[in-house]
């Protein structure tokens, strides 16, 4: 969550000089910074996570050298979700919570004209948001474990067009169907990298040992 | 340290009004490193005398408390058994001071989102004279910065005063301010924040009540935190307590002050635990010497410490002190914690069962806690608490402190798990707390802002 939060400090700080820079009056020109803004905002996020996961690969070698046995106790593949959910965390609070504190409020949210379906989409975007997080913190963990360069392009790539899907709104069909599609393939790699497979469903779905 | 020395100096003033107390909240910090500390240090003297073998505490193992074993090979697979048992345990004492701190900064956050009463400007304190409603910049910046060296110093000559105290063993004049300052605490403020509360919501009550209400909540709150009670509702109380305390410095202390004073703070808590005649240092030595805890009172512990200092059979040499702090040792008992294996404190404590020594050990290392000084708490609230107040009424900065003051706790655990010795706890979480503040409330609210009206995401 510090790491998301630090990469977001930094990301606002470029917008923010670049838009003190530029002409408030231009209305595409704010627009392209702000489109700039969102896009670097992911890059540095994902570089964010990179670092977080360099941090923690130090972490894991100083357990594992300081424990008796030989083997960290907790596995590369538990800080992956943490981080991711941590990720998420962080992303949707962010994203969330001013949005909250007015929904309690007198009831003028999105009174300019915005759309009805304000409050639902914000929370389905979220939603998805923090899930992906998850999900491309595993996938970009295990991606940096065993050297899958793809892997970590990806996730990136999809980071991207999931944010860029977001200019679509308010034509919310453009921007939550393909998050959500997106979401059940991250959702469905993560899980066969975890080990997971169709039996370990079956299994599970069935109540079966 | 300072923690509580700026706790009890504040209650302390007591005769004045109300701004008066307010005066010295110290920079906290050390308390819990010297806690750990210094329980750690007579947890090893208590072992050494009852057995001989591995050491409980990891700074025996440079003592040479391994001469009992005798083998080097030993010698180093138990350094590393501690060194992980450090590591282990310092990954759940992060854990376990977590939860009090996110539970004052709740309260406070809560409060102040509230009720109105907490963030209007009503008064200054006479330790901050100096207004901020002057006409320009540069009058308020100094007059800010002339506030905080008047709050410093007090805060410095309250402190000092303290050790001198304690050094000269007054220590009846020490609970006596302790306890008059917790009474003032748990009675009057409480008081008056129950009368806000009711305010704000527009509550029907009646003096009867509240004088119930109120004198239950007080008299059990003292019992609780000089004497005996349960752990859980001791430091419900303390956290409660603190919320208390940074609320009343949240209401009192004008905008720009309060920011120069919690950097200045910092400062100087890491100064004064640091630096070989720093005050909080000399109160951690001094303590460390006589092998006892520090300021029962005004510390939060998170598990039942073993007050194994107090565990002495040579008991002929304290005196009478010894009587007064087994009374305040109590306090932080509670009756699940393992019996003392000392009869002195056994038999202060009659419902507990007394337990084999061979059990001795494996309790007192369950049990061991992290002990966290209360003005930490204070100030950390005051940070989140400020940042909700003033920061345009954006949960987002409030959010981005949190997490920062949570994260410097951290480093700072770290580093006591490393270094091993009092470390001062405010100036890294105050240190990113204040960045964040000012880069979020700056930076990261027109982005967010712009990004939430065209319902972006990142």
């Amino acid at each position: 969550a510090f790491f998301w939060l630090v990469s977001l400090l930094l990301s606002s700080l470029i917008w923010f000089i670049a838009v003190k820079a530029s002409d408030p009056q231009d209305e595409p020109l704010q627009k392209g910074l702000l489109i700039f803004g969102v896009m670097f905002s992911v890059l540095l996020q994902e570089a964010f996570r990179f670092l977080y996961y360099k941090l923690l690969r130090k972490a894991i070698e100083g357990l594992v050298a300081l424990s008796e046995d030989g083997c960290s106790p907790i596995s590369i593949q538990q800080m992956a979700y943490v981080a991711g959910v941590g990720f998420g965390l962080m992303s949707g609070a962010f994203s969330m919570i001013n949005l909250l504190a007015d929904a309690i409020g007198p009831g003028t949210v999105g009174i300019h004209g915005d759309s009805q379906l304000y409050f639902l989409t914000s929370a389905f975007m979220t939603m998805v948001l923090i899930f992906l997080h998850t999900f491309w913190g595993i996938l970009f963990f295990h991606g940096c474990e065993h050297r899958r360069w793809w892997e970590i392009t990806a996730v990136v790539v999809m980071h991207l067009a999931v944010s860029g899907s977001t200019f679509c709104n308010p034509l919310y069909v453009g921007s939550l169907v393909p998050s959500y599609l997106l979401m059940a393939t991250a959702a469905v790699w993560a899980y066969l990298l975890s080990g997971g497979s169709a039996q370990n469903l079956r299994r599970f779905l069935l109540c079966k040992s | 340290m300072i923690t509580f020395m700026n706790n009890s100096d504040s209650e302390e003033e007591p005769c004045n009004e109300r701004t008066s107390l307010m005066s010295a909240e110290s920079p906290p910090v050390p308390s819990y490193q010297d806690g750990l500390q210094a329980s750690e240090a007579g947890e090893a003297q208590a072992h050494r005398k009852r057995r001989t073998g591995s050491s409980r505490s990891p700074n025996n193992i440079a003592d040479g408390d391994m001469s009992d074993s005798g083998v080097p090979v030993r010698e180093s697979t138990l350094e590393n058994e501690e060194e992980e048992l450090t590591l282990k345990y310092g990954a759940k004492h992060v854990i376990m001071l977590f939860v009090p701190v996110t539970l004052c900064m709740i309260v406070v956050v809560a409060t102040i989102k509230s009720v109105r009463f907490y963030t209007e400007k009503n008064g200054q304190l006479i330790y901050t004279p100096f207004s901020e409603d002057t006409p320009s910049v540069g009058q308020r910046l100094l007059n800010s910065v002339l506030n905080t060296i008047i709050m410093i110093s007090v805060i410095v000559v309250m402190t000092v005063f303290l050790v001198l105290l304690y050094k000269y063993r007054c220590y009846k004049f020490i609970h006596g301010w302790l306890i008059l300052s917790s009474l003032m605490l748990l009675f009057l403020f409480t008081y008056i924040y129950l009368g806000e509360v009711f305010k704000t919501y527009n509550v029907a009550m009646d003096y009867p009540t509240v004088f119930l209400i109120i004198w239950n909540f007080g008299a059990v709150g003292m019992i609780c935190i000089h004497w005996k009670g349960p752990l859980q509702l001791q430091q419900a109380y303390l956290i409660m307590i603190s919320a208390l305390m940074a609320l009343v410095f949240i209401k009192y202390l004008p905008e720009w002050s309060a920011w120069v004073i919690l950097g200045a703070i910092s400062i100087y808590d890491l100064m004064a635990v640091l630096c070989p005649k720093g005050p909080l240092r000399m109160l951690v030595e001094t303590a460390q010497e006589r092998n006892e805890p520090i300021f029962p009172a005004l510390i939060y512990s998170s598990a039942m410490m073993w007050t194994v200092g107090m565990a002495k059979p040579d008991t002929a040499a304290r005196g009478p002190s010894q009587q007064t702090w087994d009374a305040a040792e109590d306090g932080r008992e509670n009756h699940r914690s393992p019996s003392h294996t000392d009869s002195q404190m056994s038999e202060t404590r009659s419902p507990v069962p007394t337990r084999p020594i061979t059990s001795f050990e494996e309790l007192e290392e369950e049990e061991r806690g992290v002990k966290l000084g209360l003005g930490d708490f204070i100030f950390y609230s005051v940070l989140v608490g400020k940042a909700a107040a003033t920061g345009s009424g954006d949960w987002n900065t409030t959010l981005a402190c949190f997490v920062a003051i949570l994260i410097g706790l951290c480093l700072t655990l770290l580093l006591l798990a490393v270094f091993k010795k009092a470390l001062p706890a405010l100036p890294i979480s105050i240190t990113f707390g204040l960045v964040f503040y000012f880069s979020t409330d700056n930076l990261v609210r027109p982005f967010m802002d712009t990004l939430a009206s065209h319902q972006l995401y990142i």
